[in-house]
């Protein structure tokens, strides 16, 4: 197996580590977040719109985390400097 | 052309197509972003022009449902002023909601879709921050902030505006590129007419991503505004 190949296969493998690894933290927030809003629903239903806001605010805060991971997958895949660095070496 | 590259290709991630004028090189975003801006300033031109007061024509009152909702929500989240905000994010709100759903037209990106376009936005976010701050409160009491509670305090400000500007740019970047390589790929997987159901939920992303890009930057605004805020509430205490 050649220098290439080799990093190929690590690099997409760790990608995918990564990303199933990344979206469990913030998957446990959000069901959180989500958790306590429907709680806090339950007892303030006329409070629905401020409620809506704020947890869609947070729940964009946590998935921006989950986005950071996609982003960094997508670099370390597509446009990785290593890759570029083994191929016109 | 291979299957990889069909995929990442249609999520424009090899490298947009380019326009070659001279030696200087257009992207499809720059070309796409700037035909969206023209055809919703024409757009507005053309309305504004046509507005009644008596008996206003259907589209007249579906355009005053949204911009009375779009208002309404601005007017809910800020304390002080909103008219002053209401512009800047109604425009991010019709501009990011149309630039995202512009990828749904075939053979058409968004140009949401590329970092260099919402890294302009949330440029013009993280600008209108100190604006509307110093704006609202005048220098001394804005700078002030930054060095509240403690002087100390000053590089952690800073730090969290600088990175809640990138935040806000790759947080738009990434659910749209995201959501293009997972059509992309399926279409690939599955065949074709699978996706669509993918492109519905593309949709709602859509929406969503539009309503949070706004909200966020109608919050950060709020926060560079606070001392305004708090200075009328005590003025309203000691008034009482």
């Amino acid at each position: 197996m050649n220098e290439l190949s080799f990093f190929t296969t690590l690099v997409t493998a760790f990608a995918v580590l990564a990303m199933g690894l990344g979206v469990l933290g913030p998957g446990i927030g959000m069901g959180m977040a989500v958790a306590k809003a429907l709680e806090a629903l339950a007892r303030q239903p006329e409070a629905e719109k401020s409620i809506m806001r704020w947890l869609l605010i947070g729940l964009a805060m946590i998935e921006s985390l989950a986005i950071y991971v996609l982003v960094i997958v997508l670099i370390v895949l597509f446009r990785s400097p290593m890759l570029d660095y083994l191929l016109h070496k | 052309m291979s299957a990889a590259e069909f995929v990442l290709g249609a999520a424009g991630l090899l490298g947009q197509p380019t326009l070659r004028i001279g030696s200087f090189a257009v992207s499809e975003s720059a070309v796409t972003a700037t035909a969206l801006t023209v055809a919703l300033a024409s757009a507005a031109a053309w309305t504004r022009s046509r507005l009644r007061m008596r008996n206003p024509a259907g589209w007249q009152v579906v355009l005053e449902l949204a911009v009375q909702a779009i208002d309404s929500t601005v007017r809910d989240s800020i304390p002080k002023a909103p008219e002053r905000i209401l512009p800047l994010v109604g425009t991010l709100w019709i501009y990011i909601l149309l630039a995202n759903l512009i990828g749904l037209i075939p053979g058409l990106h968004s140009p949401t879709g590329d970092l260099s376009v919402t890294g302009a936005l949330a440029t013009i976010v993280f600008f209108a921050v100190p604006f509307y701050g110093i704006w609202a409160e005048g220098w001394a009491a804005y700078v002030r902030e930054y060095f509240a509670p403690m002087f100390w305090m000053f590089p952690f400000h800073v730090m969290s505006e600088l990175t809640r500007t990138l935040t806000l740019a790759v947080r738009l970047f990434g659910n749209m590129t995201g959501m293009e390589v997972a059509i992309g790929i399926l279409l690939l997987l599955a065949g074709f007419l699978v996706p669509v159901a993918f492109l519905f939920l593309h949709f709602i992303e859509a929406l969503l991503q539009a309503y949070i890009f706004g909200m966020l930057a109608l919050v950060y605004i709020a926060g560079g505004m606070q001392a305004l805020a708090d200075r009328e509430q005590r003025k309203g205490e000691t008034t009482r």
